[in-house]
């Protein structure tokens, strides 16, 4: 901070304890004298609270272990009671959007799925469908693409909710359903793996289909991975659906009815829970959705118990979605044909990892000076996007998950925005939070499963 | 009509030629106007000689105000004009044909060279025609069926509120299957509130607000879309208002829809664009302090120095010598 700002700032502020760190101990302000606890200060907290009024203002977060990343409640509290609730986000914004202005349409991918890290083949289907849209070639999309990107997506979804309810559990002390939950995800991340190659971040989903066919054994290891989950997931409902302790904690907990979830946007789990089954892969069906046979599980108690239910109902579902994919995988291309579009170099594992394939190194080196010219141009310049605008949305674990693409006609996006839905879901919590406990915050902002890397971007 | 005759009241209707004035002119026109003055200066482009940078498809922000202005700005037309009345005799016949579009108004040539930078590429003279149909007029119709339907359901329930389509909308976009509706900006308010109530419309959720900014198009630079949903008849639309970066105000619509608030909020944190009537316009993402609107095309990507406990972070290419 320079000199003339710290100056402006002393003008209210007495410096307590010893200036050398000056974001601990007490200073006054306008407000009211400000605490920042860091340790070992408990007594002058408690004592400050015993002198003083009953109501304060606590910064729960950014650092707060239990606030799923760097989400900053700030909550009025008069004793354990919550009569004001905010959100302060912001702390993981990292321009993705600007950064993709900068690149190639195919690159973008590799940013999209960064936003949202627990559901990032979301991202690149949201962003890929879009681009599509606007290239004019959704319908062009081969056949096995689209039944591994429905597979990929669902499997995801799995992985997501598992997270969601490992650590929504452990937050209420359910340590088992957190260990459980991240063994289960643990397996799936392993099929990513497998798969694409990266656990997280794949940038598998690419405009034209994706990046690479399935590896060899991949079948097999979604099957065997599916009846292990028919084995196990059956677990959380015995640890939590009748548990006293569980449903003391979420029953009637985060309550927002339809009317709330409509004025305030909110999609997914949450508006499920209200008994309305709006769900976007049944109302408006993409990537040959409504070919399969799965079914929309909603609740009616609008509370953090119903969306619990809803996310193990919805993984369920999954499972059944999946196994659909796998029997539908016919042997064919994954990738558009139009060569002006489609990736030109094919992937192979080598003995430093993954990287264009020899053959076709081979080819472009050794014998074909058009093809190098082509993939040169394709690979550094990439291609055009005719100009125009789209929105276009996905079911997401948590809700609708949008993207809005511009394109100036150019090689590179014009613009792309994300509706996250952690980032409208998050504007819930006044609604929910409100008149609850302290305690109970803990609950509600965990059913809403907010992920701060797609809800800052 | 002669070649003449047509050329003349080209140039007449081209005054109008960026005004987008949605229906009450054929598109046609303006493309004629539009076409017969870029053919009729083939080359002589201001830009700046030896423009660096600049990628094939965005060209950098200088190349952005100097073309622009010069370009499409209303202040050329009285210069165009002149050239067009002098070159007249020595150009050929008009081909024969469909009406092309506009030249793009920030684009020539490729590669980033053209003017007197001595481009050697021989694409300088290519003139880049500009086919975004958020700069186009509105969609003749017939429309797909579902968005006629929308379009029709929208009429009426405008006509019930006493008002009409040409009072609120300044054109409208059907493109990709996607209907657009340009909302003139002091209308935005009350044409929401009519979608979310009208019964034939109910579009009982906004989905989201988003900017975009078009730094080529004088006078209405920024542009705010917003995507609204209607569950009970499962269909979607977007509005989108435009405002010019001098006066960047849009009427808010918190007040219809709750949901808008945090999304308005990043709209103007990264646009710039007010949204009077928000309960609490502040930054979302960036830091209260921050100055400047990031998401702006004039904005840079990196070399912000960014305060951190007193330490200056450098702009990514001066960090670091590689040589």
């Amino acid at each position: 901070m320079s000199e003339d700002r710290a100056d402006t700032f002393t003008l209210n502020i007495e410096t307590a304890n010893e200036p050398d760190d000056p974001y601990a101990g007490v200073r006054e302000t306008t407000e009211g004298p400000v605490y920042t606890v860091t340790g070992q200060d408990w007594d002058d907290v408690i004592g400050a609270a015993a002198a003083g009024e009953e109501r304060i203002v606590v910064n729960m977060g950014p650092q707060h272990p239990s606030t799923h990343g760097v989400l900053r409640l700030i909550l009025e509290l008069d004793g354990e009671t919550v009569t004001e609730a905010r959100c302060g986000i912001g702390y993981l914004h990292t321009g993705i959007e600007k950064n993709m202005e900068y690149r190639t349409w195919t690159q973008g991918v590799t940013f999209v799925t960064r936003m949202d890290y627990l559901s990032p083949f979301f991202n690149e289907a949201a962003y890929v469908l879009g681009v599509e849209k606007l290239l004019g070639i959704t319908d062009d999309i081969p056949e096995r693409a689209n039944v591994i990107r429905v597979m990929m997506m669902e499997l995801n979804r799995i992985s997501s909710h598992l997270v969601c309810i490992a650590t929504g559990g452990m937050e209420m002390g359910a340590l088992t359903m957190m260990t459980n939950g991240f063994r289960e995800r643990e397996r799936t991340l392993d099929l990513f793996e497998l798969i694409t190659g990266l656990r997280m971040n794949s940038a598998y989903i690419r405009p034209g289909g994706v990046a690479q066919d399935l590896p060899p054994g991949a079948v097999e290891s979604v099957r065997g991975y599916l009846r292990w989950m028919w084995d196990h997931i059956g677990s959380y409902e015995e640890f939590a659906n009748e548990n006293p302790i569980f449903k003391g904690r979420t029953v009637g907990v985060g309550y927002l009815d339809l009317a709330g979830c409509m004025a305030l946007g909110i999609t997914g789990p949450v508006l499920r829970s209200t008994g309305l089954p709006w769900d976007l892969r049944k109302s408006q069906p993409y990537c040959g959705y409504e070919t399969y046979d799965f079914e929309v599980p909603t609740w009616d108690t609008a509370d953090s118990y119903g969306r619990f239910r809803i996310r193990i109902e919805e993984m369920k579902q999954s499972l059944k979605i999946v196994e659909q994919c796998l029997d539908r995988l016919e042997p064919g291309p994954v990738m558009v044909g139009d060569k002006k579009i489609a990736w030109p170099a094919q992937l192979a594992i080598g003995s430093d990892g993954m990287g264009n394939s020899l053959d076709h190194i081979r080819h472009i080196m050794g014998e074909s000076m058009e093809a190098l010219i082509h993939h040169f141009k394709l690979v550094t310049e990439g291609f055009r996007v005719p100009a125009g605008e789209v929105y276009v949305p996905v079911e997401s674990p948590r809700g609708e998950l949008g993207a809005h693409v511009v394109s100036d006609g150019g090689t590179r996006p014009w613009r792309v925005h994300f509706r996250d839905p952690s980032f409208n879901n998050l504007q819930a919590v006044a609604a929910m939070c409100e008149g609850s406990m302290v305690a109970d915050v803990i609950v509600s902002v965990a059913s809403l499963d907010p992920v701060m890397g797609g809800c800052d971007r | 009509m002669s070649d003449d005759e047509k050329r003349t009241e080209a140039a007449d209707s081209a005054e109008n030629a960026q005004g987008m004035t949605g229906g009450t002119q054929h598109p046609d026109d303006v493309d004629e106007a539009a076409r017969t003055r870029s053919e009729s200066s083939p080359v002589d482009q201001p830009g700046k000689a030896g423009e660096p940078g600049g990628g094939p498809d965005q060209p950098s922000k200088e190349e952005v105000t100097t073309g622009g202005d010069a370009r499409p700005g209303e202040q050329a037309q009285t210069e165009d004009e002149a050239k067009d009345e002098a070159e007249e005799e020595s150009l050929p016949a008009e081909p024969e044909g469909p009406a092309l579009p506009p030249e793009h108004p920030s684009r020539r040539g490729m590669f980033g060279a053209y003017g007197g930078s001595g481009d050697t590429s021989g694409y300088g003279r290519l003139v880049v025609r500009d086919a975004n149909p958020v700069r186009g007029g509105s969609t003749p119709r017939p429309w797909p069926e579902e968005l006629e339907k929308l379009g029709d359901d929208v009429s009426a329930a405008l006509q019930e509120a006493g008002s009409t389509d040409t009072d609120v909308f300044e054109k409208v976009l059907v493109d990709r299957g996607q209907v657009t509706f340009f909302v003139k900006r002091e209308k935005l308010a009350e044409v929401a509130r009519i979608f979310r109530d009208d019964p034939q419309l109910r579009f009982e959720m906004c989905m989201g607000v988003n900017g975009v900014h078009y730094p080529e198009e004088i006078g209405r630079e920024l542009h705010a879309v917003v995507q609204l949903l209607s569950i009970t008849h499962n269909r979607r639309v977007n509005l989108e208002v435009t405002c010019p970066e001098t006066d960047p105000h849009i009427p808010s619509i918190v007040h219809t829809y709750p949901s808008a608030n945090w999304h308005e909020r990043e709209t103007y944190d990264f646009f710039g664009i007010l949204f009077d009537g928000h309960p609490a316009l502040t930054r979302i993402q960036m830091p209260d302090d921050w100055p400047g609107h990031p998401q702006r095309k004039d904005y840079p990507l990196g070399g912000i120095p960014v305060e951190y406990k007193g330490a200056t972070i450098a702009p990514p290419d001066e960090r670091r010598a590689y040589n």
